[in-house]
């Protein structure tokens, strides 16, 4: 017979439209972070690290990057005889087949997939938080407390708490009460969107909600398990823990690894982040060239200055050029004499020779001011930036640039440029 | 492939000096990434190679950790696979092996379970890209019982330690000599050889019957009269690490773009076992030139013309220059390194002073280390 104690299931199915260009041909959890990893390898090593073996991963909205990336799972040794990784798309059914529409409709839609495992207890993650967590001590707690669900919390300063979902508990951390982002909160435990759920209290909950439309977990399901009075309990985590779900949150987890010594450390021997590796050969460095606070993935040649930056895998920075603040995913390529000043390149952008990014005064941003801000150039992937111009701040390019598309060599702060022909 | 690889791994060197201490020289890291038998393997993956046959006796605690997978150069497949040949001792007349035909005779029975009609041998302590199926065709167009890879030296280049070649004007094998006081010609073996099957099967079992062992003086040297042997002359890089000036000056010449190029950005690439390190980080106060660092490197000092392999840390005001830092070796602040390979593993405690004057020198340092 086959029994999982707790199997995972973790939800990468959304766009993340506030990564911007960044999510405009993937899923969130795809998109490139620290250099060489992607921002589903932290939960996937999370759950291997706690020997969870069994994880479904939920997928919805461009889901290629991400398939290929988790492939039958082993750079996590989620390539199991029985369990392992499994990629779980909507499907067809003979009646009533339906998109996922929301966060616990996607499970429920998996009822099959979880039942064949025979599980205790069911792990509910998102794909877009950058953090390191033992999944079984949370699951300990749920066991010693006879919980049917625990929801893992973290404190957060006060006057952010109105941005969160907040729990208040007892003394015994049983959770009595939750808002959704309060005006006046009660607590600072904000919810991190991590469950687990006793596997009856879950199946329960989805079966006699199934048609409620959007099923949601934080609106829908738990709010039915605390009016059934079921025991719902708080898990404090104290560890760094980073929502990168807008592009400046994004490039300051980024900007925080290159700490000398970083809150969330990656080069701890205990509890590893695995990824699936895209490049071998080390990188190298020419005989003019300077490099400062920076972490750099292999394969890439750096000849010109990085300082404050974040490379990714097989990244050319060319002779004279200068890199500030930026984040420079996999395979950009920059031409020499060129300078950028916080940028973020999403993977394969190719930059030319003499080309100035992130120069001028600050301008909102004319399509998504609220997206594109704090002076960040984006450009997406594929991107390619003729010789000799110069951009301004907050300013976004998708797609092949052409000279024509820079008005006297310039294209001013707070311009959107999409291109064809990627 | 039409052929079954056998990469022989079972060598020490003495030229190795102490760096053969701890491990075959086939295990030997090379250009901050690999291993030098990544390269053979590499080959024969992309030569469509599906049986692999690695022999080896000496220290191979080292080769067998990095082998302990075969999937990373995509062997671990249900046709064909990897197989790692140590001697066994099953019997009162087991022996180690007493040369390289010796270790392919002890293990006839996985050259007579193949099926392939022919073998491809290679040794596992080369740097070198070669698909072996140009080799094998050309094998064929000579109706060659043996073919042996062979390349051109430079004149002044040092071949004391190599077989050399003398070829006839269809490039078969007139004369052949192991290790020569004196060459003949600066023709080498590249240790790479192509023989039909079951050729090889009969040249083992009867050379096994005569208490004859070595591959190359009994096989290829004894019967280069009455066999076809054709020499195949390689034109790419290829280079052998077996001793401690070969192998320093191989991973120097990563340093060079086209040997960058060659072997890291065009196809087919060479596979390893992955390694699961973070970025390489550098802090401030960095200075780093004309340098290859691998993964996981923590820098805080200076480095010149040096090759940092995996998971080495470099402390404040520290330079290394000239230099081969192998995998996880930590530098205490202070250091001033020169012309040294560091062994893999080791701490080097702060202030500490290495210059190798008249030729690399090899520093192996234990010391105690302290960790976060």
């Amino acid at each position: 017979m086959i029994k999982k104690e707790m199997i995972a299931m973790l939800l990468a199915g959304g766009q993340g439209s506030r990564l911007g260009v960044l999510t405009s041909g993937m899923a969130k959890p795809a998109v490139s972070f620290g250099g060489k990893y992607r921002i589903i390898d932290f939960p996937l090593s999370n759950c291997i690290n706690s020997g969870v073996d069994t994880v479904g991963v939920l997928t919805q909205y461009m889901p290629l990057r991400l398939n290929t990336h988790i492939g039958i799972g082993i750079p996590w040794d989620l390539d199991k005889n029985v369990g392992g990784v499994s990629v779980l798309p909507p499907y067809e059914k003979i009646e009533h087949t339906e998109w996922y529409t929301g966060t616990a409709n996607a499970i429920f839609q998996n009822m099959n997939y979880m039942e064949s495992f025979n599980p205790d207890y069911v792990l509910i993650l998102s794909g877009d938080h950058i953090y390191k967590m033992d999944y079984e001590t949370m699951l300990d707690f749920h066991k010693e407390n006879g919980a049917d669900v625990t929801i893992a919390v973290m404190p957060v300063p006060m006057e952010e708490a109105k941005r969160f979902g907040i729990m208040i508990t007892d003394e015994n951390k049983k959770i009595t009460d939750f808002e959704e982002k309060p005006a006046h909160p009660r607590s600072n435990l904000a919810s991190m969107g991590i469950y687990i759920f006793s596997w009856p209290a879950l199946k329960e909950a989805l079966i006699a909600n199934q048609n409620q439309p959007g099923l949601d977990f934080g609106k829908h399901v738990i709010p039915y398990c605390r009016d059934k009075g079921e025991a719902l309990y708080a898990y404090e985590f104290n560890g760094y823990w980073k929502d990168v779900g807008t592009l400046t949150s994004y490039w300051e987890a980024n900007m925080e690894l290159i700490d000398i010594v970083p809150d969330f450390n990656l080069y701890e021997e205990y509890w590893k982040i695995y990824t699936k590796s895209v490049s071998l050969p080390p990188q190298y460095f020419g005989e003019n060239s300077h490099v400062e606070r920076s972490i750099i993935g292999e394969g890439s040649e750096i000849y010109g200055q990085v300082y404050n930056s974040v490379i990714g895998c097989d990244v050319i920075v060319g002779e004279g050029t200068v890199v500030r603040d930026s984040i420079l995913m996999n395979n950009t390529v920059i031409g020499a004499g060129s300078s950028l000043q916080k940028v973020i390149t999403a993977e394969d952008v190719t930059i030319g020779s003499n080309v100035h990014l992130g120069v001028g005064d600050e301008a909102p941003n004319e399509t998504d001011p609220s997206i594109y801000r704090e002076g960040l150039v984006v450009l997406g992937e594929g991107t390619s930036i003729p010789d000799n111009v110069n951009v301004g701040k907050n300013v976004m390019i998708n797609g092949a640039a052409e000279p024509s598309d820079f008005p006297g060599g310039t294209l001013q702060s707070g311009r959107t440029l999409v291109k064809g022909g990627m | 492939m039409r052929a079954v690889g056998i990469i022989l791994a079972g060598g020490s060197s003495s030229r190795m000096k102490e760096l053969s201490h701890k491990r075959a020289v086939c295990a030997m890291p090379i250009a901050g990434s690999y291993r030098s038998i990544d390269f053979a393997l590499s080959n024969m993956e992309h030569s469509k190679i599906q049986r692999v046959a690695v022999l080896t006796q000496y220290n191979a605690r080292s080769l067998s950790d990095h082998l302990s997978s075969s999937k990373w150069w995509n062997f671990g497949r249900k046709q064909g696979g990897m197989f790692l040949l140590t001697p066994s001792f099953a019997d009162a007349d087991s022996n180690w092996y007493r040369g390289t035909a010796d270790a392919m005779a002890q293990n006839l029975e996985f050259l007579k379970n193949s099926h392939e009609p022919y073998v491809v041998i290679t040794s596992g302590d080369c740097v070198y890209k070669l698909d072996y199926n140009e080799v094998l065709e050309y094998h064929v167009n000579k109706r060659a019982d043996i073919t042996v890879v062979c390349r051109e030296m430079p004149e002044n280049a040092n071949i004391e330690r190599y077989g050399t070649i003398k070829m006839d004007e269809d490039d078969r094998i007139e004369e052949m000599e192991e290790k020569p006081i004196v060459a003949q010609s600066n023709i080498i073996s590249c240790g790479i050889y192509i023989i039909r099957r079951r050729q090889l099967i009969e040249l083992l079992e009867k050379s096994r019957e005569e208490g004859r062992f070595d591959f190359v003086q009994d096989i290829l040297i004894r019967y280069r009269g009455i066999k076809k042997i054709y020499g195949y002359r390689m034109k790419n890089y290829w280079s052998n690490i077996a001793s401690v000036e070969d192998y320093f000056n191989t991973n120097m010449d990563f340093l060079q773009k086209e040997t960058r190029d060659y072997f890291f950005k065009q196809y087919p690439e060479v596979h390893s076992k992955v390694a699961d390190l973070p970025p390489a980080k550098y802090n401030v106060g960095v200075t780093v030139k004309n340098s290859l660092l691998a993964s996981g490197c923590i820098v805080n000092g200076t480095v010149e013309n040096s090759v940092l392999f995996q998971k080495a840390y470099i402390g404040n005001n520290c330079v290394i220059r000239n230099s081969l830092i192998l995998n996880d070796v930590y530098i205490g602040d202070n250091t001033y390194i020169e012309n040294c390979i560091v062994e893999s593993g080791g701490t080097i405690q702060a202030n500490s002073y290495y210059k190798g004057e008249n030729g690399i020198k090899i520093v192996v340092e234990k010391g105690e280390r302290f960790t976060m």
